[in-house]
């Protein structure tokens, strides 16, 4: 159980597996395949005549199975539907780290939430703070809002764009070159990194192109995101070997820190390794190299 | 709880248990099926009538049908067709998360 344990703000969340709360089957044991994190739907994938009935296995599933190390997020209805509140007191009392809200649009639906949160926290005797949040933008409104969303609430973690209703907002449909996307997917990632918090992409729903998918996610990761939802476990391996620097990316990082480090130590600002001109500002995004690789299991270094 | 009328809940997919309760005149009636029925059955049905008692109901005719559900889901199962039969519906609030709804 690890409902007492304090939920992580800035843990590694490279892929988000979304999970139909509608189905003990899928729940009962989905860490088996070692995403970052889980999301349990209660929202689009769940019938509305069902909506009780995953809450209760919700409950269950949170209380009773021992998910280790992945992180148990949930997906609760839209603030426009009956649901949201009995949602936020489920999550709360079985133990959820976090919540995503979806269709996200102001900075106001994430405080309705967080007080609704608030209020379960102390119905429930859960530490206050204890529950994550996370805002799903899926309109251009919420696009436009970013900035105050993500600069909305200290449980906030991150901000994910999701595709599906958006493109359709636009008038538009998934192009391989993500250019359809490729505003909003910025706007995003500027307002995630102006306020601190993570960032993710949206999900790719079509498994019989797992080249589209492929170069999918390394647009991903050169645009900055932090991570991706996923909607299938075979959709892991390949976004996690996408995000997870390689050894030789390490290495350099490495011998940046320290080149920078004994530099500066020397009274040098600015000086050259292996030909290239170096100073402080490359250091935080050698440290963000080395974090990434500490928190994948590939760096025990002392850096 | 006092049952009200006949409702069920979940599936006969692998993995679920569909359970349907409806009123009955005196006592509970366990009727119940199971694909892992030599294995688990007795302990499939302690689960079932643990969790009838919790929730407080003293009369009931109850159909497990089992498609080898943790006791976990068992519970989860039985907790909703019991609130369904007390007229509950999807859109139920303050059901007593922790309370007679526990582990």
């Amino acid at each position: 159980m690890s409902a007492e344990k304090r939920s992580e703000k800035n843990r590694l969340r490279r892929t988000m597996l979304f999970l139909s709360a509608q189905r003990p089957s899928l729940m009962k044991d989905a860490y088996v395949f070692g995403p970052d994190s889980v999301i349990f739907d209660l929202e689009d994938a769940v019938a509305e005549s069902e909506k009780d009935a995953a809450r209760f296995s919700l409950y269950h599933i949170l209380r009773r199975v021992d998910y280790g190390n992945v992180e148990r997020i949930v997906r609760i209805n839209g603030l426009d539907t009956p649901h949201w509140r009995e949602d936020v007191r489920v999550c709360v009392a079985g133990g959820a780290d976090g919540i995503r809200i979806a269709k996200c649009e102001t900075a106001d639906d994430v405080r309705a939430v967080e007080r609704a949160v608030c209020e379960a926290e102390a119905e429930f005797g859960v530490g206050q703070g204890r529950t994550l949040l996370m805002a799903a933008i899926e309109s251009p409104r919420g696009v436009l809002n970013a900035v105050p969303i993500c600069e909305s609430s200290e449980r906030l973690f991150g901000v994910a764009i999701s595709g599906g209703d958006f493109r359709k907002c636009m008038q538009t449909k998934y192009y391989p070159s993500g250019v359809e996307m490729l505003v909003a997917r910025g706007q995003i990632l500027l307002a995630a990194r102006a306020a601190g918090v993570q960032c993710f992409d949206t999900v790719f729903t079509d498994l019989d192109d797992m080249e589209g998918f492929r170069a999918e996610v390394v647009q991903n990761k050169e645009m900055g995101f932090d991570g991706k939802s996923v909607v299938n476990p075979r959709q892991i391996g390949i976004v996690h070997e996408i995000f997870t620097p390689t050894a030789r990316e390490i290495r350099e990082a490495e011998r940046v820190v320290r080149a920078i480090r004994e530099n500066a130590d020397k009274g040098v600002g600015i000086f050259q390794l292996d030909g290239k001109m170096l100073d402080v500002a490359f250091l935080p995004g050698a440290e963000r190299t080395l974090a990434l690789a500490k928190a994948s299991g590939m760096y025990e270094g002392d850096l | 709880m006092e049952i009200l009328n006949a409702a069920v809940a979940g599936t006969l997919e692998s993995s679920d248990v569909q359970v349907s309760v409806e009123p009955a005149e005196k006592g509970v009636a366990l009727d119940l099926s199971s694909s892992v029925m030599e294995q688990y059955g007795r302990q499939i049905r302690a689960v079932v009538l643990e969790t009838l008692e919790r929730l407080g109901v003293a009369s009931a005719r109850v159909r497990v049908v089992d498609k080898g559900a943790l006791d976990c889901t068992i519970r989860a199962r039985v907790e909703c067709a019991v609130f369904r039969a007390c007229g509950a519906d999807a859109a139920a609030k303050n059901i007593p998360w922790g309370g007679v709804v526990r582990e």
